[in-house]
């Protein structure tokens, strides 16, 4: 798995792995997010995960819980980026797998809902401290702990909320990072 | 180990308590298999495995085939699977014994082989604790397996089986590894048999096509003026019905047909509408079929690089509908037009109804419509792409496969294959009219495949004749299974294509690497007379092309085992060829003047 906070992950493969594909096709990368609901058993996460590493496509995130005791299912949500028809090859390869329920695109899917929560922590004093918590306000992030010289804030939101969070703390005396991963949902039908 | 717990009786004096029967571990995986319709295992005790051992001895309707590696077992069991249609099973022990069935089950996936393997595991409490033969085999096998399963309690033993049969066979088919520690063979629990357990996963591959793709693909195919049907091992893995509905599609639509090295058989080689194998040692008339046709009906083939050569001259004027029960092949590298998921034969039965059904003025009669492709087809076949140079001195191998099918073509036969050029001369020389018949390792690549699977084949067809076409550094891969062969009455014949080296990779060297031929000669082969004799079976040697016919006629008549070593031209290459890199017009043929060496430019010799 990459570091999310990497400056640019490595690409995904933008042409099938045929050995006689000799390259030329050039279409466009895109972020996608996957939800996967499988049956929560031994080995489950690592068979997404390894479907992953043996094609080579790439994952920028990853969460993973139970999300359903009772019909021993799980939900794993996955960031990868690759071509349309990468993505698409990632898809089918992930329903094709025995313990998969259900794959959702999130990212094509209008009902698709991604959010993610981060721990951002900061060291600091004097005017960037203010400057720091009264950016927090604005984003509306929490403070969980607090000292003298610093702040730990907890934020939610979109995934592109948090990256520009974290990019206005850095010249702010941001130490470490810690996130959740994106969580995906579908939202509730109306009506 | 630790002492024998409480649970360690005999394991075949089943118990009753509450109602339902009480059965040991190792006598539900026993009571299983048989309500599973299993009628052979092939495998070799060890520890972890005992238990389940035991429980066999009391088995009457389970043969089993004792293998000497259980590489051969799991080979085996590919045989019988692809002779038979059904899964093929596998018991072997813990840690080495399940880890030396790997290639085999890597073979079974990339190949779409149903097989469901039984390995025996340390006892539960012992699992992490790098006991002895312990391996984490559920890990190993995760990637190369459909699916795999620990069975950590007894109670979840009859339905873990059951579903590993299940989806072995369901879909796309491919191997099942079901792992099963010490001492869940020897705990009692409850048996239930198949059809009374609940599926565990929600797996329900699409059998049945869409209608809009049917509907779609008929009105592709009634409007082509040069249509080819490219068909692969999913009409074979689909039952020999499937067969039938391609062979009836085929002529209701008046078109060509051409298979992938896994598709041959499904339709007869003796058809006037048989162009031969396609691909990167194909039919010259098949290769330039599928240049130039407008519509390709891909049934069950998956595009793989030996067949499509270079991309992005790969048929470049055709519409494309694929076929296919596994909706990851169909533009996985080449794009579809028309994407039907679903069964073979379901997908070919529907596709002659819905073609039947359209008006006659949509579908043109084939005969006239189709003339100008036919003359092109007659143009191609004229080239003769598979010509050699005849000899009078010299064993040619290709000659050898011709002679063979002349000797057996009337017999019940069933052929098997090693990997490598004598694989190829098979599929271009020995001609294939049923589906069933040609066991060979298409995606992997497996040498050493041949002769176990000939084992399995041989099993499951006692009285029929089962041939390996051998070459000579394959062979000695896996050659310890003839002792099996002798030990289980299985009378496989080995028919080696002996020219003392590794033949492919001297020929790629020939071509890719300035004729350097690093390691590729097998200096010290055995003689393969004596080894066959200290086997117990019958050797026979021919050498010059007047013993050629006895000496088959001599391997086909024995009632045991036999290896015939032919002798055969050392350096000749298997031609014609799509050089690396190329586009299916592009092939190499024999009598091509320009030298080998030069048919493969540098961007071509990278590839594989």
């Amino acid at each position: 798995m990459s570091d999310p906070h990497a400056p640019s992950p490595a690409p995904a493969p933008s042409a099938p792995a045929s050995a006689y594909d000799m390259g030329g096709r050039s279409e466009a990368e895109g972020a996608a997010t996957f939800a996967v609901l499988v049956d929560n058993e031994p080995g489950v996460l690592h068979r997404v995960v390894g479907l992953f590493a043996a094609r080579g496509y790439n994952i920028e995130s990853l969460t993973v819980a139970e999300t359903d005791r009772t019909r021993h299912t799980s939900r794993i949500t996955i960031v990868t980026r690759g071509t349309p028809h990468v993505l698409g090859q990632i898809e089918a390869q992930l329903k094709k797998l025995v313990s998969t329920r259900q794959v959702q695109n999130v990212t094509t899917d209008p009902n698709g809902v991604e959010r993610e929560l981060a721990l951002v922590k900061v060291r600091n004093g004097g005017p960037d401290r203010l400057e720091a918590k009264l950016l927090a306000d604005i984003f509306r992030a929490k403070v969980v702990d607090t000292t003298t010289t610093g702040f730990i804030f907890e934020i939610t939101g979109a995934p592109a909320k948090i990256d520009k969070f974290i990019g206005l703390m850095a010249p702010l005396g941001l130490i470490e990072v810690s996130r959740t991963g994106v969580l995906s949902i579908e939202r509730a039908a109306e009506g | 180990m630790n002492a024998p717990s409480p649970t360690l009786t005999a394991p075949h004096q089943a118990a009753v308590s509450s109602g339902k029967e009480q059965l040991s571990g190792a006598q539900i995986v026993v009571r299983a298999l048989v309500d599973q319709g299993v009628t052979h295992l092939f495998g070799y005790p060890g520890g972890a495995v005992l238990p389940i051992y035991d429980a066999l001895f009391h088995e009457p309707r389970l043969q089993h085939i004792l293998v000497r590696h259980e590489q051969g077992a799991a080979h085996a069991a590919e045989g019988y699977a692809r002779s038979t249609g059904r899964p093929g099973v596998v018991l072997v022990t813990s840690g080495p014994g399940a880890t030396n069935t790997v290639t085999g089950i890597v073979d079974a996936l990339m190949d779409s082989i149903p097989m469901v393997v039984i390995t025996g595991q340390v006892p539960t409490h012992l699992i992490g604790s790098d006991a002895f033969q312990e391996c984490d085999t559920v890990g190993i096998t995760r990637s190369c397996t459909k699916h795999n399963v620990l069975v950590k309690s007894v109670d979840d033993l009859a339905a873990a089986l059951h579903e590993a049969f299940r989806i072995a066979v369901e879909g796309r088919p491919g191997p099942v590894v079901v792992d099963i520690p010490k001492d869940v063979q020897f705990a009692l629990g409850p048996y239930t048999p198949p059809g009374e357990t609940r599926p565990i996963h929600a797996y329900a591959p699409q059998r049945i096509p869409d209608r809009a793709a049917v509907i779609e693909a008929a009105q592709l195919i009634a409007g082509a003026r040069r249509p080819l049907l490219y068909t692969g091992g999913g009409v074979i893995n689909s039952g020999p019905a499937a067969s039938l509905a391609l062979r009836a599609l085929a002529r209701q639509i008046g078109a060509p047909v051409t298979s992938t090295l896994m598709g041959l058989g499904a339709f007869p080689a003796d058809d006037p509408a048989w162009l031969g194998m396609v691909g990167m040692h194909g039919a010259y008339e098949a290769n330039h079929a599928m240049h130039d046709c407008d519509v390709m009906i891909a049934v069950g083939a998956r595009f793989d690089d030996r067949v499509t050569g270079r991309l992005d001259g790969f048929s470049p004027g055709s519409k494309k509908i694929h076929i296919d029960i596994d909706p990851s092949s169909i533009g996985k590298l080449v794009k579809a037009d028309v994407a039907m998921v679903g069964d073979a034969r379901a997908c070919l039965e529907a596709l002659s109804a819905e073609i039947a059904r359209l008006p006659k003025t949509a579908r043109p009669d084939p005969a006239a419509r189709l003339a100008p492709w036919w003359d092109d087809i007659a143009r191609w076949r004229e080239r003769r792409g598979f010509a050699y140079r005849p000899s009078t001195s010299l064993i040619k191998p290709q000659w050898a496969i011709e002679r063979l099918y002349a000797l057996t073509r009337d017999r019940d036969v069933f052929i098997t294959t090693e990997v490598g050029q004598h694989q190829m001369w098979a599929a271009q020389f020995y001609r294939f009219q049923e589906p069933n018949r040609w066991m060979t390792s298409g995606g992997l690549g497996t040498m050493g495949y041949g002769l176990p699977a000939a084992i399995g084949v041989q099993a499951a067809h006692p009285n029929a004749l089962v041939i390996d076409i051998a070459g000579d550094a394959s062979v000695l891969m896996t050659m310890q299974e003839m002792s099996t062969a002798l030990q289980h009455d299985l009378p496989i014949k080995v028919f080696i294509l002996n020219n003392e080296w590794m033949g492919m990779v001297r020929q790629w060297q020939q071509l890719l690497h300035g004729e350097r031929y690093s390691h590729s000669y097998s200096a010290s082969l055995p003689d393969f007379v004596k080894l066959a004799e200290a086997y117990g079976a019958l050797g026979l040697r021919a050498e010059r092309p007047d013993e050629l016919d006895a000496a088959i006629q001599s391997m086909i008549d024995a009632p045991g085992p036999a290896i015939l070593d032919c002798r055969v031209e050392a350096t000749e290459n298997c031609l014609p060829m799509i050089p690396s890199g190329k586009a299916h017009n592009e092939m190499i043929l024999a009598d091509d003047v320009e030298p080998l060496s030069q048919a493969i430019d540098e961007a071509g010799r990278s590839l594989v």
